[in-house]
């Protein structure tokens, strides 16, 4: 039995370089295995990712995380190689229970923006409240860039990480409207 | 900015949502039985009052989830958020008797 399936390196459709304005670094993330749970309940775990955290929150680490977006959606990230693993701990850990686990690994596009004012950056384009109260660490939610829909994410740790997530359509534009944004930091 | 409670949420900006129209239109139980005139009611005569509007908005832009809202068209204030199939809190207790939600299909299934 082949223990590790081969799966098609994707190619990355921002490139890898990294750009930096006014001290926030934004970051094409490599490329990486996502899901989309769907199911009723809350019960259980998925791949030792619980599914019961509150609503719009993120849970795991960086490497392996489950954000829930909504009452019964979840969206999951591991690492491109685990893409099958999960799949299939899936299938026992919810066997039983009606439920949807949609590959979407060639959907999204993932970009890191981190720094001390990344909230700034971002705010040029998003109409969330990200203070620290409103929008704490290991909050998650679906929100807009833009004119583009995007997943939100902020990592653990004071200094602020984000993660935004996004369709690959839209994903030249969310990069460039970010990049755009981070030359009007501190103008004004 | 405008807030709109989503039930599921909390406060969010105003452009992550799409509205649905009037709320809590029920569909006939019998289309066959019903004339011409009813049916096209039923499909296409809506209100449009001056003032306190009950109407089913989506949060297309976060959770995803349909919710029916309360808002006075005169002033777009919002005057309460309540989840799919429930009547207001305003109306609990009042004169109007809350209806049978179980019966209006598309409340039921959201």
């Amino acid at each position: 039995m082949l223990e590790v399936r081969y799966r098609t390196a994707r190619t990355l459709p921002l490139g890898r370089v990294e750009a930096r304005p006014a001290g926030v670094a934004i970051r094409p993330a490599e490329a990486e295995a996502r899901f989309v749970l769907r199911i009723r309940s809350t019960e259980g775990e998925i791949a030792g990712l619980p599914l019961n955290r509150p609503i719009n929150t993120v849970s795991g680490d960086d490497r392996r995380w489950i954000a829930r977006l909504g009452p019964d959606e979840w969206l999951i990230g591991v690492p491109e190689g685990e893409a099958d693993l999960l799949q299939t701990s899936a299938a026992s850990d919810l066997a039983g229970r009606a439920h949807s686990l949609v590959d979407v690994s060639n959907r999204n596009v993932g970009i890191d923006v981190e720094g001390a004012r990344a909230d700034e950056l971002l705010n040029a384009g998003c109409p969330l409240d990200l203070g620290e109260a409103a929008f704490p660490a290991g909050s998650a939610t679906r929100t807009l860039l833009g004119k583009a829909e995007i997943v939100l994410i902020r990592r653990a740790g004071a200094q602020p990480r984000y993660r935004v997530e996004c369709w690959r359509s839209f994903a030249t534009y969310v990069h460039d409207f970010l990049k755009e944004a981070g030359l009007g930091i501190g103008e004004g | 900015m405008l807030l709109i409670a989503c039930p599921y949420c909390g406060n969010r900006p105003e452009t992550e949502f799409r509205c649905g129209g009037q709320a809590h239109i029920a569909r006939p139980e019998q289309p066959g039985a019903l004339d011409d005139q009813n049916w096209s009611e039923y499909l296409f005569v809506r209100k449009n009052p001056r003032g306190v509007h009950a109407e089913r908005w989506n949060h297309a832009h976060g959770c995803g989830r349909w919710f029916n809202a309360l808002r006075d068209t005169v002033t777009d204030r919002f005057i309460e958020t309540y989840p799919m199939g429930e009547r207001p809190r305003s109306e609990q207790g009042g004169a109007t008797a809350p209806a049978a939600t179980s019966d209006i299909q598309s409340e039921a299934r959201a």
